[in-house]
């Protein structure tokens, strides 16, 4: 892959120079959190921003949008008219988790929502300092290769700057101005470094060796009884989670017409309704099941599925859930572990 | 299901037209179907087992078994319930309505390990209507297997789906067709009486080894028929079952079918085996 520089001062240039690809939407502060937000002028992004309370998945599988119109000839989707977009500060949890979605939304049936979207978005990764939630060294995700149009490593006064693909190749070249396309060993030197700075700052400590094993042992097992009662059902976990596509679909029929749309809403399996069936029975009915779902999911299935586990270690779920349930406190439980309050 | 990725937007109902239907019992109607196009009509196929999603435009969208045989193509027929706020829509419809269907989807029976082999139908209440689609492929296929059995259980001969239809098989030399009923309140009844797991000791004469038994009912069958099946040595992984779980969207997506955390019954289902069972936990 290649790699060139960009002087730290230049970014706003830069990124005002590609700007002609799409929107612009990156992390901006807002009432105290990070939102993934549209920028109108570079200034407004804040480099130091970690994870975003929502995630990319916002903008690639909004939690509410059409699928298509009906009416009395019949059913009518329009995907021409979404807007090309650039995704700036995206960080390796979340290229991997965007990875998985691609991957998720490919496989059997390719859903048209995601890749009209997708294939109209650019992705510029941005390098992070892990702060106190960030496991994403535990789920092999420290870094990434793949994913990103481009990924820039902060390193002091330049980014080095990986090129992904060739819309990251053509963009770079749209700026020769701002770019050095020669890399030394100093600034491979300075990579290093920064890269073994980076490896020492994690500081969670939850153990997630064979944890398919563990969850697939500890099914029946009385911690999931236990976290259930203390669940509140929100969803709030699956509402910030990268990997957590799933929907439900409703008509929203136009007042006193024939016409309408029908719709495609975020779901949660946490919500009571989810597994319900027509004539009444509902196959996760406590929410112990439910709960289960959602671990098993994150931390065995997918291991299965797609060779890793859901769970990137963005720890977005760590201080969403109110009553903590998450996936630091769930891996301390099943390695029956104390988790303090 | 083929391994190659469907690109058309699965999520699209296309227009079929309602050619037939009728009532089979009081709260189960027959709904013979057709693609308003021809072409798109005679090419449609898909395999016994296999479901389809049937929409209702303001009111939303369900999945429901196909009854027909993809050996007679054109016609799709469903057996319905009238059960919620969809089936108590398509209960309205009346013949030479067009509604939005898409699909095929799940699995399917695996037809193409079942050949050469004797095939043991066992079917109660709603479970007769994914199993008339395989009963139909086999007899249509007759020379692809050997013995063939049909186990049918009711509580009474007016709740028996397709009662006509399968007495008049009774006839038939080439198959044998059990019936019974809890309880015959009519006077006329042709089949036996009794529960349906008095039945499986007319099973006689199959090498266990080379026999595929199906089993769809409502969950209760599945405890005692299962029972009986295991008594006659059948493998586990040669007992079948279809499964039902809420579905959105039938491609995969939308998460409500899943067992177990990872198990998308729309995509690996609906059929799995009684090892399936035994050995993922919470499909049944």
């Amino acid at each position: 892959m290649r790699a060139v520089k960009l002087k730290k001062e230049k970014l706003d240039i830069f990124l005002t120079c590609i700007g002609s690809y799409g929107e612009l939407w990156g992390p901006v502060r807002q009432d105290g959190r990070h939102v993934l937000a549209r920028i109108d002028l570079v200034s407004q992004i804040d480099l130091s921003a970690l994870r975003t309370t929502l995630p990319f998945k916002k903008l690639l599988f909004p939690p509410k949008f059409s699928m298509f119109r009906y009416d009395e000839k019949g059913y009518s989707a329009d995907l021409s008219s979404f807007p090309r977009r650039m995704i700036f500060g995206l960080h390796p949890c979340d290229i991997k988790a965007l990875l998985i979605m691609d991957e998720f939304h490919a496989k059997e049936f390719r859903d048209p929502y995601y890749y009209e979207r997708r294939n109209r978005t650019a992705i510029i990764g941005l390098s992070c300092i892990p702060d106190e939630k960030c496991f994403c060294n535990l789920t092999d995700n420290e870094t990434v290769t793949e994913g990103f149009d481009l990924f820039l490593t902060d390193l002091g006064d330049f980014f080095l700057v990986w090129v992904g693909s060739s819309l990251g190749d053509d963009l770079v070249r749209g700026c020769p101005d701002l770019i050095n396309a020669t890399v030394g060993h100093d600034d491979l030197n300075r990579y290093i470094s920064w890269q073994k700075h980076r490896s020492e700052q994690f500081k969670m400590d939850i153990d997630l060796t064979a944890m398919p094993d563990i969850v697939e042992l500890s099914l029946e097992s009385p911690v999931w009884e236990q976290e259930g009662k203390k669940c509140l059902s929100c969803g709030a976990c699956t509402i910030v989670c990268p990997t957590c596509p799933c929907f439900n679909v409703s008509d929203e029929t136009e007042l006193g017409k024939a016409q309408g749309e029908r719709i495609r809403q975020w779901d949660s399996c946490q919500f009571r309704e989810y597994s319900l069936v027509a004539g009444g029975h509902n196959f996760r009915e406590a929410r112990a099941e439910r709960l289960k779902l959602r671990f098993v999911h994150k931390l065995q299935a997918f291991v299965g599925k797609f060779g890793k586990p859901a769970c990137t270690g963005c720890g977005r779920c760590i201080g969403t859930c109110p009553v903590d349930i998450d996936i630091y406190t769930m891996v301390k439980h099943l390695h029956g572990e104390e988790v303090k309050a | 299901m083929s391994l190659a990725v469907r690109t058309e937007n699965p999520y699209l109902p296309e227009p079929m037209r309602l050619i037939r239907r009728y009532p089979l019992t009081d709260d189960v109607h027959f709904f013979q179907v057709r693609a308003v196009d021809m072409e798109r009509a005679m090419s449609l196929t898909y395999s016994p087992g296999q479901f389809m999603m049937v929409s209702i435009p303001g009111i939303g969208e369900a999945p429901f078994s196909i009854s027909s045989t993809p050996s007679r193509p054109g016609l799709i027929e469903f057996g319905i319930r009238r059960v919620g706020r969809i089936t108590d829509k398509i209960f309205e419809l009346k013949e030479n309505s067009v509604l939005g269907v898409r699909g095929p989807y799940g699995n399917g029976f695996p037809i193409e390990r079942m050949i050469g082999q004797n095939l043991v139908i066992v079917m109660g209440g709603l479970g007769a209507i994914p199993l008339r689609s395989l009963l139909l492929y086999a007899l249509d296929n007759r020379d692809q297997f050997d013995k063939i059995f049909l186990i049918y259980g009711a509580k009474r001969p007016a709740e028996m789906l397709f009662r006509k239809e399968f007495i008049s098989l009774m006839d038939r030399e080439d198959l044998n067709c059990l019936l019974t009923v809890d309880k015959d309140d009519t006077g006329k009844w042709p089949g036996h009486t009794g529960l349906v797991t008095t039945l499986f000791q007319y099973v006689k004469g199959i090498d266990p080894e080379k026999t595929t038994v199906v089993v769809i009912g409502p969950p209760v069958m599945y405890k005692f028929c299962v029972a009986e099946v295991l008594k006659l040595n059948i493998p586990k992984h040669q007992i079948l079952m279809s499964l039902e779980r809420r579905m959105k969207c039938g491609v995969g997506k939308c998460g409500h079918c899943i067992i177990g955390g990872y198990i998308y019954t729309c995509l690996e289902g609906p059929v799995f085996s009684y090892w399936d069972v035994l050995h993922m936990k919470g499909l049944i």
